[in-house]
């Protein structure tokens, strides 16, 4: 099989993060055309689009002027995504499991979850406001 | 597009009410709240609300979307009624699954299912 040449991104997104879905439809062909799966760009998707909303929402505040970064890189073996904002950085351990039978009705906390569930490999670099993401081809 | 334009809303012989969505995709932050505030409002024009929402046009959800439905849950239940959800995706249910949320709202693969002894 004939490798493409890697896939490389980055682009920022403001508060109402203009073009991230043209941007997560861009990211979503290439995955395709390297040869993954549907559903593992349907994964992507939900991974990017949580963690820019976590950075938007959480990490900068809603504040305009500051803007959320995203590096991408998809090559034949992996997808590589990494999401940083402006903001002061968070411990993941402190938030609670919303799948926890008293926090199944509150209506926050899911998107880490679904990000480290979709995801190979979720890293959250200190002090916390960059998140690093790796989705990685099974061996066949 | 105006807000109405949202989602679709009929009103079933039966009495329940039935809601699509016009978008596929439903993740961005001011049209989640769009949503809301359109199914809220059908919501309380109901004495004892019978809702089901049918996603049998939706392509891609966020959390904030599972969450704005955990809202109207809570709403309808407030109102001593009952929620449905149906004809939703593989890959959107297993986002249920993953966040345990499949056992918080009655998911049916169709609406003849989801209607029956509504």
């Amino acid at each position: 099989m004939t490798s493409l040449p890697p896939y490389r991104a980055e682009v920022e997104f403001d508060v109402h993060a203009t073009g991230l879905a043209d941007f997560e439809a861009e990211v979503d062909r290439a995955i395709q055309s390297h040869g993954y799966e549907e559903a593992v760009a349907f994964a992507v998707r939900l991974a990017i689009e949580e963690a820019v909303a976590n950075g938007i929402n959480h990490g900068n505040r809603r504040t305009p002027g500051k803007v959320v970064k995203v590096q991408c890189r998809i090559d034949d073996r992996e997808i590589f995504v990494a999401v940083e904002d402006e903001g002061e950085g968070f411990d993941p351990s402190s938030v609670p499991d919303p799948t926890d039978e008293s926090n199944l009705s509150i209506p926050s906390g899911r998107g880490l979850m679904l990000m480290g569930a979709y995801m190979s490999e979720v890293r959250y670099i200190p002090p916390g406001n960059r998140v690093e993401m790796t989705y990685r081809r099974p061996v066949s | 597009m105006s807000a109405a334009a949202r989602i679709n809303v009929r009103h079933r012989d039966t009495g329940v009410l039935q809601i699509g969505f016009a978008e596929k995709r439903i993740s961005d932050a001011l049209l989640i709240q769009q949503i809301g505030d359109e199914i809220g409002k059908a919501v309380d024009a109901e004495t004892k609300p019978r809702v089901l929402l049918s996603f049998r046009n939706v392509d891609f959800l966020s959390s904030a979307a599972l969450s704005m439905l955990i809202g109207v849950n809570t709403r309808v239940r407030a109102k001593g009624g009952k929620l449905r959800l149906s004809e939703i995706k593989p890959e959107i249910y297993q986002m249920f699954k993953i966040t345990k949320l499949h056992s918080l709202f009655e998911i049916f693969d169709s609406v003849d299912e989801a209607v029956k002894g509504f």
